[in-house]
C-alpha cells in the first residue's frame, strides 16, 4: 500500500470504486468458470459484444444514462444474442463457431453505428457512454456503484445457492437427468447469470473485454486444482488481485481505460499459471519428461555394459566411449553426459580412460536385460505375437515395469531359462 | 467523388474479407479470424510509433506477422499446457487486444490513432488523404490502393493454390496422401488473414473486419451448393453490403463500418428466412412423397 500515492489513499471514492470494482470481477469469474468448463466461453465473448446496441438502445429510449436502464437494455440485447446463436445452430448446417462470429459482430456492429449516431446528435447527457467500450472503473460512482454492485452481490449469492446443481450439470449431465435435475431450467439460469455477470462488468470492464473476464481466472485457476470449489475460489483471487490493479491504474490515470489493464494482469497471471503451476504447468511436464528420458539413457548405457559382457569375456570389465557406441549408437555428448550422471550416482567408476561397472550398476544394468527378456517371452507366450516382433515393445517397457509386476510375470512364467531368441535370462542369486 | 472513394475502398475490403471468410467458416476457423483480428493491434501500434505515418505500407504489412504468431501461441498453449481449444482463443487474443488498447491509451499524442478508431476505423477520412496521381490525372486517395493490392494477392493466392485450399479444406486425408501438407495451407491463410485484417484495420477498424470477415460467407454458406457458388455468392453480400451500408450511414448520421456490418447483419436475417420456407416446403414435400410411397405399397 505504501507505493500508493497519498492522493489515492485519502479520496473516500477510491476504496469504494475500488471494492465495486473487485465484487464486479468476482462475480464474472464464478459465472465464467461454469461456462468455461461447459466449454462455452466464446459464447460469453458473444454475448459482451452484443450487449452494445441493448446500452445505445436503452439510452436512445430513456435519454439518460440511467444505470437501470443500460442494465435493462444490455439484458434484453445480450439474451437474444444468445437466443439467435442457439437459433442458427438448431435450424441450418452452420456451426456454432460461424455462429458466433457472426452474431458478435454484426450486434457489436448495429451497436456502434448507434453509438456513432448518439454521439453525432448533440444530446450532452451522451459523454461518457463510450466508457462502456473500454471500461473506466473511476466513473463508477453513486447510483451506478450501488446498482452494479447490488447485482454482482445478487449473482455470488445466486451461484452459491445453485452450486450443488450446477456442479452436477456441468459434470455429469447424465446422474442430473436420473435425478429429475430441470436441466433445461438450469441451463436458462446459467445463460440468464452470463449475461448479468457481463452487464454487471461493462462500467468497470467495458464490452470489449469483458469476455476476458468470464475465461482467463477460470483458465487460470483450472491449472492449480482439480476440485470445483477450489477452482471457483482462486477464479475469485485472481479477479479480485487484477481488477483492484486497474482500479488503482484507472485512479492514478484517468486516461487509460481500466478494462485493458484489468484484462493485461489477468493475463499475466493466467500465463503464469500455463508454465509454472505444479503438475499441469508447461515447465512441470517438461521437467518430467526430461527426468524420464534421462532415466531411459541411463538404463540403456547400464543395458548395454551388461550386455557387452555378457557376448565375452567377464561383465566388470573396462570399456570405452567406442566400445559402448560399437554395440549401440549414441551422440557423444548424449553418452558422455549419461556415462557421469551415473558415475556420480556411484553405478560406474572410471579408471585410466576405461568405465567399469561397480556392483550395484551390474544388478541394475541386468535387471533391465532380464526385464527386456521376460517382457519378450511374456509376448510370444500369452499374446502369441512372433518373436521377430517382440524387441520394439520390449525396448520400451523395459523402462517402466515396476518390481511388483516384475515378481508376478516371473512368478506367471515360472522363471523360465531363455527368452524367444535362444538367450539367457539373467536372475539375481 | 468523395463517396465514390469511400464506397470504392470500402468494397475493397469487403471483397477481400468475403473470400477469406469463405475459408474461415468451411474449416471451423471463424474464431481464429476473430482472434487474429484483435490480436494484430498492438503490432500495428508499434508500426505507427516507429513510422509515424500511416503510409508505410510494407510496415504495417509486417505487423501482420503479430497475427500468425497469435496462431501460434494459441496452438502452443492448446498443445503443451492442455489449454481447452475455446479458452485458449479467448485467452489469447483478450491479452493481446488489451496490450494494443493500452499502447495506444499510452501513446495517444505520439501516434495517430484513439481508442475508437481501434474499433471501427475512419473510412470516412479516406478522401481527405493523399492521394496519387498518374500522367496528371487523380488517382484516387491511399487506402484505396492499398486495398486493391491487397485484394489482388488474395485473389492471386487463392487462385493459384484454389486446388490446395480446397483439398486440405474438404479431403485432408487424400491431401495428405498426395504429400500436402495441410499445415502449411493453414499458415498460408492465417497469414493473408492477419495482413488482410492489418490493412483493413484504418478502414474498418479490428473489431468490425470480423463482420466482413464471417457475415458474407456464412450468408453465402445457406445458399449455395458449391464452392465457386458460394465465393461469388459471398462477393456480392459483400459488395451490396458495402453500397447500402454507405448510404445507410449518411442517412442516419452514423459510423459506415457499423452501417455495412448491420446491412451484412439484415442480409442474413433475410437469407435465413428464406433458408427456413425452403427447407420447410422441402420437409412437406418430402412427406408428401413418404405418404404416396406409403399409399403405393398399402396397395
Amino acid at each position: 500500500m505504501d507505493g500508493l500515492p497519498s492522493f489515492i489513499l485519502d479520496n473516500p471514492n477510491f476504496w469504494l470504486v475500488t471494492a465495486g470494482t473487485v465484487l464486479l470481477s468476482i462475480s464474472s469469474a464464478l459465472v465464467g468458470t461454469f461456462t468455461f468448463l461447459k466449454k462455452k466461453s466464446l459464447i460469453g465473448d458473444a454475448v459482451a459484444h452484443s450487449v452494445l446496441p441493448g446500452i445505445c438502445l436503452a439510452f436512445i429510449i430513456s435519454g439518460n444514462k440511467d444505470p437501470l436502464w443500460i442494465i435493462i437494455g444490455a439484458f434484453i440485447s445480450g439474451w437474444i444474442s444468445i437466443l439467435s446463436i442457439d437459433f442458427i445452430t438448431n435450424n441450418s448446417r452452420i456451426k456454432e463457431d460461424t455462429a458466433i462470429g457472426l452474431v458478435l459482430s454484426v450486434f457489436f456492429g448495429f451497436g456502434i453505428m448507434l453509438l456513432v449516431a448518439i454521439q453525432h446528435s448533440g444530446n450532452p447527457n451522451q459523454s461518457g457512454l463510450n466508457n462502456f467500450l473500454f471500461g473506466n472503473a473511476a466513473s463508477l460512482i453513486g447510483k451506478d456503484l450501488i446498482t452494479f454492485s447490488a447485482l454482482s452481490i445478487l449473482l455470488v449469492i445466486t451461484v452459491f445457492i445453485f452450486y450443488k446443481e450446477f456442479k452436477l450439470m456441468t459434470f455429469d449431465r447424465q446422474y442430473a437427468r436420473t435425478i429429475g435435475l430441470p436441466l433445461k431450467l438450469m441451463e436458462f439460469i446459467l445463460s440468464t447469470l452470463t449475461v448479468l455477470a457481463i452487464v454487471a462488468g461493462i462500467q468497470a470492464i467495458g464490452v470489449v473485454l469483458m469476455a476476458a473476464m468470464l475465461i482467463t481466472p477460470a483458465a487460470a485457476a483450472k491449472f492449480w486444482t482439480d476440485r470445483l470449489f477450489y477452482m471457483l475460489i482462486l477464479a475469485a483471487v485472481f479477479a479480485s488481485l487484477s481488477s483492484f490493479a486497474g482500479a488503482v491504474i484507472s485512479f492514478m490515470a484517468p486516461a487509460m481505460p481500466t478494462g485493458p489493464w484489468i484484462v493485461v494482469v489477468i493475463s499475466l497471471i493466467a500465463m503464469l499459471s500455463f508454465f509454472i503451476a505444479p503438475g499441469k504447468g508447461i515447465i512441470n511436464k517438461w521437467w518430467r519428461k526430461r527426468q524420464n528420458q534421462l532415466k531411459i539413457l541411463e538404463e540403456n548405457i547400464l543395458k548395454t555394459f551388461y550386455l557387452l559382457g555378457e557376448s565375452g569375456a567377464e561383465a566388470q570389465k573396462g570399456r570405452s566411449i567406442e566400445d559402448l557406441n560399437r554395440r549401440r549408437p549414441w551422440k557423444k555428448a548424449v553418452l558422455i553426459k549419461g556415462l557421469s550422471r551415473l558415475k556420480n550416482q556411484g553405478f560406474l567408476v572410471f579408471r585410466n580412460g576405461h568405465w567399469y561397472l561397480t556392483k550395484i550398476g551390474l544388478s541394475k544394468g541386468q535387471r533391465v536385460v532380464r526385464l527386456h527378456r521376460l517382457w519378450e517371452l511374456y509376448l510370444t507366450e500369452y499374446l502369441k505375437i512372433a518373436p521377430d516382433h517382440v524387441h520394439e515393445d520390449a525396448e520400451t517397457i523395459e523402462h517402466v515395469i515396476t518390481l511388483e509386476l516384475e515378481k508376478s510375470i516371473m512368478n506367471k512364467l515360472g522363471f523360465p531359462e531363455l527368452d524367444p531368441h535362444q538367450s539367457k535370462i539373467p536372475y539375481t542369486n | 467523388m468523395d463517396s465514390f472513394w469511400i464506397i470504392a475502398t470500402a468494397s475493397l475490403v469487403a471483397l477481400s474479407c468475403s473470400f477469406l471468410g469463405v475459408w474461415l467458416i468451411l474449416r471451423k476457423m471463424a474464431m481464429l479470424g476473430d482472434a487474429i483480428s484483435h490480436a494484430v493491434l498492438p503490432g500495428i501500434v508499434i508500426a505507427f510509433l516507429i513510422y509515424g505515418s500511416r503510409d508505410n505500407s510494407i510496415m504495417l504489412l509486417g505487423a501482420g506477422i503479430i497475427g500468425v504468431f497469435t496462431t501460434f501461441l494459441i496452438e502452443f498453449f492448446h498443445k503443451k499446457a492442455g489449454v481447452q481449444s475455446d479458452a485458449s482463443i479467448g485467452v489469447t487474443f483478450t491479452w493481446l487486444f488489451a496490450l494494443g488498447v493500452i499502447l495506444v491509451s499510452a501513446l495517444a499524442g505520439q501516434v495517430d490513432l484513439d481508442q475508437e478508431c481501434v474499433l471501427y476505423g475512419e473510412i470516412a477520412y479516406v478522401p481527405l488523404e493523399k492521394t496519387y496521381t498518374l500522367l496528371g490525372y487523380d488517382i484516387g486517395p491511399h487506402t484505396f490502393w492499398l486495398m486493391f493490392i491487397v485484394l489482388m494477392i488474395n485473389i492471386l493466392v487463392i487462385g493459384i493454390f484454389y486446388k490446395e485450399f480446397y483439398l486440405t479444406t474438404f479431403d485432408t486425408e487424400y491431401a495428405f496422401a498426395i504429400g500436402m501438407s495441410s499445415w502449411v495451407w493453414h499458415y498460408v491463410l492465417m497469414s493473408l488473414v492477419s495482413f488482410t485484417t492489418v490493412a483493413s484495420f484504418e478502414s474498418v477498424g479490428a473489431i468490425l473486419v470480423v463482420a466482413f470477415i464471417v457475415a458474407p460467407a456464412a450468408s453465402a454458406y445457406l445458399i449455395s451448393r458449391q464452392l465457386k457458388q458460394m465465393l461469388l455468392l459471398a462477393a456480392v453480400f459483400g459488395l451490396s453490403a458495402s453500397v447500402l451500408g454507405y448510404y445507410l450511414a449518411y442517412w442516419i448520421d452514423g459510423s459506415i463500418a457499423g452501417a455495412i456490418s448491420s446491412v451484412l447483419g439484415i442480409q442474413f436475417i433475410l437469407v435465413f428466412i428464406i433458408h427456413l420456407i425452403v427447407r420447410k416446403s422441402n420437409v412437406k414435400n418430402s412427406n408428401y412423397l413418404e405418404k404416396e410411397l406409403l399409399s403405393q405399397k398399402a396397395n
